[in-house]
């Protein structure tokens, strides 16, 4: 009983700030709104028994994710007050995109045995850290060198225009020196 | 937790509560306890800043207040700031201002659940407790976005953008510059990092070998960044940024911010404590005689006044200083402990 009560709220927890996130006509609510989400299904994972994935969670999608999308969504300079735009060439190709993922996701949810117990083992992280360097040490390689490949584009983007900076910057002062060499 | 149990056992008249009651108590006992350490800690750590402040400025600090030597004078301010008045900008997103310093506080009160205070007396014995504490300080972060965002005034939002980015950068060596510890226990249960140190000051991890040691110095400088103190201030920078995010807010509600600060920075001096310096074994035989949760205490405020201390001794640096600071320096030794000391343990044979 208490555990159902316990599923629930943080169930509530996770769908009604999701619903907030869709429909609030201030982007910048919506995305503090995902916040409560991302805390529930946080909630969700913990009282699974899966307390590794529930941190997780919180440092990956609280801690990364979450502050990027608001920085994104601010540094976008909405004024304060401004709603967002609302209307059918808006709503049909998400509701859409929103049908195609639910179609997929209850293929999922059909196809899963859920009957039985399941108890999660133990301690999980010298589980996960096991299996991560044996058994799934090709994926974990693989992320990385994704993870880097992003990483490594994202400084040359910026490396880039820098150095065309420096270089109008050097230019501008050698054309300067060069001026007061000759006068 | 299962100390506090038995202790409400002892009690007259608890015998014949049932388990759920037990823990419900227990737990909103833990709860009180930890919210009246954290506001304590406030108000004797400003006054402690004030004091070390001035000395190292040649002059006294407060003085008047309480007669001697000023003592009462965090009281005074704490009952000055009650009484003010609580504005709220007329412009300001008036939901998200009045709920973000309470994020603020909730993510460093939420983290001090897994401090370890003695053997067995932690609010929360988690399997993953250190990691827990790093998750959870995360939410300090969206705090300070919202609370700068929300108070609509430029020079908030700017404080907030830069609290935000140097917070989410430095969370990286603070965490990296731990696992050297972490690999040595094996575990990261609070409780058992501090069993694990056992045995004097030399079976302390930070003299353990030289990479933990390297790694404690990088866990202490992004810890002050981590804190938003000075030399790493930016998000409050006075000469630039006024106040940074909390400078609309007045009242009950900077207090909040304020007790975060002060919440925060024993948060991280405590981590460093049971992490790094042997949580509450006393450092030599002699000592033993002293309660381990007074030990565990004295050895965080000792790290409260290194804190300190560098803070009214440097200057500010610069933002970019302060970012090449971070991925340029500090994550590459922290890796390098991480490396350098797996090697070690794994030649000695000490590896888990």
């Amino acid at each position: 009983m208490t555990g159902d009560l316990i599923f629930i709220l943080l169930a509530l927890l996770t769908v009604v700030p999701a619903i907030w996130v869709v429909f609030s006509p201030n982007i910048v609510h919506a995305g503090f709104a995902l916040l409560f989400t991302l805390l529930g299904a946080a909630g969700l994972y913990a009282y699974l028994g899966a307390d590794f994935i529930a941190i997780t969670q919180l440092m990956v999608y609280v801690g990364g994710v979450l502050v990027l999308v608001l920085f994104t969504v601010m540094m976008t300079r909405i004024p304060h007050g401004e709603k967002r735009k609302g209307g059918l060439d808006r709503y049909v190709p998400a509701a859409v995109f929103a049908a195609l993922v639910f179609a997929v996701l209850y293929k999922v949810i059909t196809a899963v045995e859920w009957n039985g117990t399941f108890m999660a083992p133990e301690a999980t992280v010298a589980e996960i850290g096991a299996n991560l360097m044996t058994n799934y040490i090709f994926p974990f390689e693989y992320v990385s060198l994704v993870l880097l490949a992003a990483m490594i584009g994202a400084a040359i983007l910026i490396r880039e225009s820098k150095t065309r900076d420096d270089h109008a910057e050097d230019e501008a002062a050698e054309t300067t020196e060069n001026a007061e060499v000759q006068s | 937790m299962e100390a506090l149990i038995a202790l409400i056992l002892k009690m007259p008249g608890t015998g014949d509560m049932s388990a759920q009651a037990l823990h419900i108590t227990a737990a909103s006992t833990m709860a009180v306890l930890m919210f009246t350490v954290m506001a304590l800690c406030a108000i004797v750590f400003t006054l402690m800043e004030r004091k070390v402040a001035g000395f190292i400025q040649s002059r006294f600090g407060p003085m008047r207040t309480g007669r001697w030597h000023g003592w009462a004078q965090a009281v005074a301010d704490m009952l000055k700031i009650l009484g003010k008045e609580d504005i709220i900008p007329a412009e300001a997103d008036k939901n998200l201002f009045t709920f973000a310093p309470i994020l603020v506080l909730l993510g460093s009160l939420l983290a001090w659940v897994a401090i370890p205070w003695a053997p067995g007396f932690v609010a929360a014995d988690l399997d993953l407790g250190l990691f827990y504490i790093f998750a959870v300080s995360s939410l300090v972060i969206i705090g300070v976005l919202m609370a700068g965002w929300a108070s609509n005034n430029k020079w908030a939002l700017y404080g907030a953008a830069r609290g935000a980015a140097q917070m989410i950068s430095y969370e990286i060596p603070l965490a990296l510059a731990t696992i050297p510890v972490i690999m040595y226990t094996g575990s990261l249960n609070t409780q058992d990092i501090v069993i694990a140190q056992q045995g004097g000051i030399l079976n302390w991890f930070i003299f353990r070998d030289i990479f933990v040691f390297i790694a404690f110095w990088m866990y202490f400088i992004a810890s002050i960044a981590e804190t938003n103190r000075g030399p790493f201030d930016m998000p409050e920078t006075e000469s630039e940024l006024v106040a940074g995010y909390h400078i609309e807010y007045t009242g009950m509600r900077f207090a909040f911010f304020f007790l975060a600060e002060y919440a925060n920075l024993f948060l991280v001096s405590l981590i460093a404590v049971f992490v790094f310096l042997g949580g509450w074994w006393a450092p030599l035989p002699l000592l033993d005689f002293m309660p381990p949760a007074l030990t565990f205490i004295i050895k965080g405020v000792m790290m409260v006044f290194l804190n300190m201390w560098v803070r009214w001794t440097l200057p500010r640096v610069r933002v970019d200083q302060l970012m090449h600071l971070c991925w340029k320096v500090m994550i590459p030794i922290s890796l390098l402990c991480v490396v350098g000391s797996g090697i070690l343990q794994m030649t000695t044979g000490q590896l888990n």
